[in-house]
């Protein structure tokens, strides 16, 4: 039973992956006074909804008083293709629990890790790019204020909070890469020579 | 595998921690202000809290319906119903002046009186408050989705719309009776030859589908007048009383004249049999000339049509559909207990209350135990129906409410207090002073079921001193007592718009969860809407001139017109792009003869604008919107009649 567990890991790591099609991955929430509900944009492979169904439209209309550009999910190539890198990974983990291979275990969870950092990093971009890239003729110019949320954490931006964190599938995603290290960590040292 | 054990946990905790994170604070409790026994902190609501009830108070004279919270007594919002509101441009606007159409055109005041909730199995549902207008008979629905009124239907052969717009048990019907006997069909003849000829009507509104309250079917009565309504619940269901007074048919000094016969009469109308007389082809149409105006919330838009006929019901084809029940002294009110079993009529001249029993009532009916008609209509034997009578000490008996535990509370006018007796023992065992002259009270849910009995509401006619003067024209006021326990508590003094008449109250959590946040832009059906700023435009039509604009944080687009000239008469069709809470934008227009728009995100509005003389004319935001409403502003460039300057639009150049 044991000899299964690296295996199971892996086969763990297929739906921890496909989940990302249900779940979205990340959240920012901006806080402040007169939103005493808070305003949550959801960011998914594919689309970015919000906490109602015009909060993208209204998270807009604030930021164009500092300049900021509007957020058009359309302009976000990212959102066509990582569903695409998404099935890549999915393929592979399906592949991976076929060929049952210890480095293929390996290469698996470093790839889908390598793929989180980068898009992590990316995000990182685009929050630069929306934080810095104002419109010069913006209503509301505060010397020396730029507008990148955190990367993960919360930071005041003028009269905001903005919290930004993993949302259910980013975790969920965390979690399928921790199984794909597992699958490796966990192969039988016996089989090693 | 040691360390794979340890890395699990690790994992896992780390995943929680971080979920963790994501939760909201714990809700703070109300402070008390004064060390928490004192009448204060009982109506004590805190800053960011909210009251547990919603009040429904009638602006009486006002024409319109107030929006108290209880048990504070804060005002959240006055809804226009039979009056024009600059503030709303309800009356104003092009899309709500049909609402305020009548048979006898454009009229922009009533008296509004009663308001009544919908019921759904006899307890209140929350979707609607109903209203009527008193002076030219009318009754109003008020969606409570959006506190606005969206239909109003005329009455014909009525005159003085009183004893309305009490609800059956679930809100099949609305009632109205009518407070004046007239000539039916409304003629041209002698004042004083009124007894035998003149006839009251009592209307049964079809109300549970909005766009079709009209009238279903009237009674037609002997000319008696009218006075209030309620309709049975539980195994009275089926059956409405009215009560009448001036039984003595004077025509003249009625304070006197009227206020003779020992005994006036609660009238009861059995209404499913009244449908079953119907369905057999027993209702005759005559002629009955009624506006009926109904607000459609896609469009945003009223529309008001004319009927001519309405079908009447004559007693004398419809045996055993009503009947008169002796009442003394001109009875005001007629309120029927939560069970559904006592009828109790309030002698506003008298010292006590008359209670009827519905299971005497029934008996009596079956034994035919009458006492002589009045035109035909059996009139039941006093002591066949009377279930009991509660000598109350107080003078002017005029409306009761109930607790649903067995108690009843009843408003003395002359006497000024309330007064608090059991049901079927009729002992008195409490009473309060009103300051001053109560009329109706309410408790909310206090006419239907199931009561909320912990507060009551007085509403009263005098102020006096109560208040700091406001020269000769005082306010107007209502006292909220705590009838949570054996002995009533006066709690609160508050001020209310237009003279408080009846009032209606619910739990928040009946209607708070159903109050809308916007309306959709995508289902704005209104024929000018225009939902984009790049469809934002102007079309000359000959001399009428149409501006399809919108508004959004925080500019209007187009916000410079050109090519207007004096004589034209200009649309402003602006609609309000925004889809979040809590965001109207307002517009108003220098020199246009009408009031502002104050348009709800996703809603389009309209005014009329008509250029009297060249130059460069601003319009703005009204409502403040944002940093930048200061700035939402705009012109409208006005050539002379018959110039060639071209008609153009723009926004940012």
């Amino acid at each position: 039973m044991l000899k299964q567990i690296p295996r199971l890991c892996m086969l763990l790591t297929i739906p921890l992956t496909l989940q990302l099609f249900f779940f979205p991955l990340w959240q920012i929430t901006l806080e402040a006074p007169q939103y005493p509900e808070g305003i949550t944009m959801y960011i998914w492979i594919n689309k970015i909804t919000g906490s109602s169904e015009f909060t993208l439209q209204n998270i807009n209309i604030l930021n164009h008083y500092i300049g900021m550009k509007y957020i058009e999910p359309d302009s976000i190539p990212e959102l066509t293709y990582f569903p695409y890198v998404i099935g890549f990974l999915v393929f592979l983990e399906i592949i991976a629990v076929i060929i049952r291979n210890k480095w293929f275990y390996l290469g698996i969870g470093a790839l889908v890790f390598a793929m989180a950092c980068l898009g992590l990093y990316d995000f990182y971009l685009w929050e630069y790019d929306y934080g810095h890239n104002l419109d010069p003729n913006a209503p509301i110019k505060v010397p020396g204020m730029v507008y990148q949320p955190p990367l993960i954490g919360s930071k005041m931006l003028l009269n905001f909070n903005a919290i930004s964190l993993p949302a259910t599938g980013g975790y969920l995603f965390l979690l399928g890469n921790v199984f794909g290290f597992l699958s490796f960590v966990t192969y039988p040292l016996k089989k090693r020579k | 595998m040691k360390r794979i054990l340890m890395f699990i946990p690790i994992v896992l905790g780390t995943v929680g921690l971080m979920i963790g994170c994501n939760g909201g604070g714990a809700k703070k409790a109300a402070p008390a202000i004064t060390g928490g026994n004192s009448p204060a902190d009982a109506a004590y609501v805190a800053p960011g809290e909210q009251d547990e009830y919603y009040a429904f108070i009638s602006g009486g004279f006002s024409g319109q319906l107030a929006i108290h919270g209880l048990p504070s007594g804060r005002l959240f919002r006055v809804v226009p119903v039979y009056s024009v509101d600059a503030e709303k441009a309800y009356g104003f606007n092009e899309e709500t002046k049909p609402m305020l159409n009548t048979s006898h055109g454009f009229i922009p005041w009533d008296d509004a009186h009663h308001p009544e909730l919908s019921q759904t199995n006899g307890e209140v549902d929350g979707k609607w408050c109903f209203i009527n207008g008193n002076n030219t008979p009318r009754v109003a629905r008020i969606d409570l989705s959006i506190f606005e009124t969206t239909e109003i239907c005329e009455l014909p052969n009525s005159a003085g719309n009183h004893s309305s717009p009490f609800t059956t048990e679930n809100t099949e019907y609305i009632v109205a009776g009518t407070r004046f006997a007239v000539p039916v069909p409304q003629k041209d003849m002698p004042i004083n030859i009124a007894k035998g000829n003149f006839k009251g009507s009592l209307s049964f509104i079809k109300a549970n589908e909005p766009g079709n309250m009209k009238v279903a079917f009237q009674v037609l009565m002997p000319g008696f007048d009218y006075d209030l309504a309620h309709s049975g619940k539980g195994k009275s269901h089926g059956w409405t009383f009215f009560t009448t007074y001036n039984t003595e048919e004077a025509y003249t000094l009625k304070e006197v004249n009227s206020s003779q016969n020992d005994k006036d009469f609660i009238a009861a109308i059995n209404w499913k049999l009244a449908e079953k007389y119907l369905a057999e082809g027993k209702g005759k149409e005559v002629p009955g000339r009624y506006a009926h105006n109904y607000y459609d919330e896609e469009t945003h838009t009223a529309t008001s049509e004319m009927i001519e006929t309405v079908t009447v019901l004559d007693p004398a084809d419809c045996p055993g559909m009503v009947y008169f029940m002796p009442c003394p002294k001109s009875p005001h009110g007629i309120d029927v207990d939560p069970t559904g079993s006592y009828i109790v009529g309030a002698g506003k001249l008298s010292a006590d209350l008359t209670v009827h029993s519905f299971d005497k009532m029934i008996a009596a009916i079956e034994a035919k135990a009458f006492d002589g008609d009045a035109y035909g209509i059996p009139i039941l034997q006093f002591d066949a129906v009377n279930a009991g009578t509660v000598s109350s000490g107080g003078l002017g008996p005029l409306h009761t409410e109930f607790d649903g535990k067995g108690n009843a509370y009843t408003s003395f006018f002359i006497s000024s207090e309330v007064v608090k007796w059991k049901l079927e023992s009729w002992e008195v065992v409490d009473r309060v002073p009103c300051y001053y002259s109560i009329g109706h009270l309410m408790i909310p849910g206090g006419d239907s079921k199931k009561p909320w009995a912990k507060y009551l509401v007085a509403l009263n006619k005098i102020t006096k001193d109560r208040y700091l003067p406001t020269g000769p024209e005082l306010c107007q006021s209502a006292q909220l007592f705590d009838i949570s326990g054996e002995k009533m508590k006066l709690l609160l003094d508050f001020p209310t718009v237009g003279e408080p008449h009846y009032a209606q109250g619910a739990h928040a959590d009946v209607i708070k969860p159903m109050s809308k946040k916007i309306f959709s832009l995508e289902e704005n059906k209104h024929p000018y809407v225009c939902k984009t700023e790049k469809d934002a435009r102007v079309e000359r039509d000959g001399k009428d001139v149409h501006i399809y604009m919108t508004m959004i944080r925080s500019h209007f687009a187009p916000d410079n017109i050109e090519g207007v000239k004096v004589g034209d008469r200009v649309y402003f069709h602006v609609t309000n792009l925004e889809q979040d809470w809590d965001t109207p934008h307002g517009v108003s227009m220098l020199g246009a003869q009408t009031s502002e728009l104050l348009i709800m995100p996703g809603q389009t509005e309209t005014f009329i604008w008509e250029p009297k003389a060249e130059g460069v004319w601003p319009f703005y935001c009204t409502d403040f919107c944002s940093a930048l409403h200061q700035e939402m502003q705009g012109y409208v460039r006005v050539s002379a009649a018959g110039s060639n300057t071209e008609l153009k639009w723009s926004l940012g150049d």
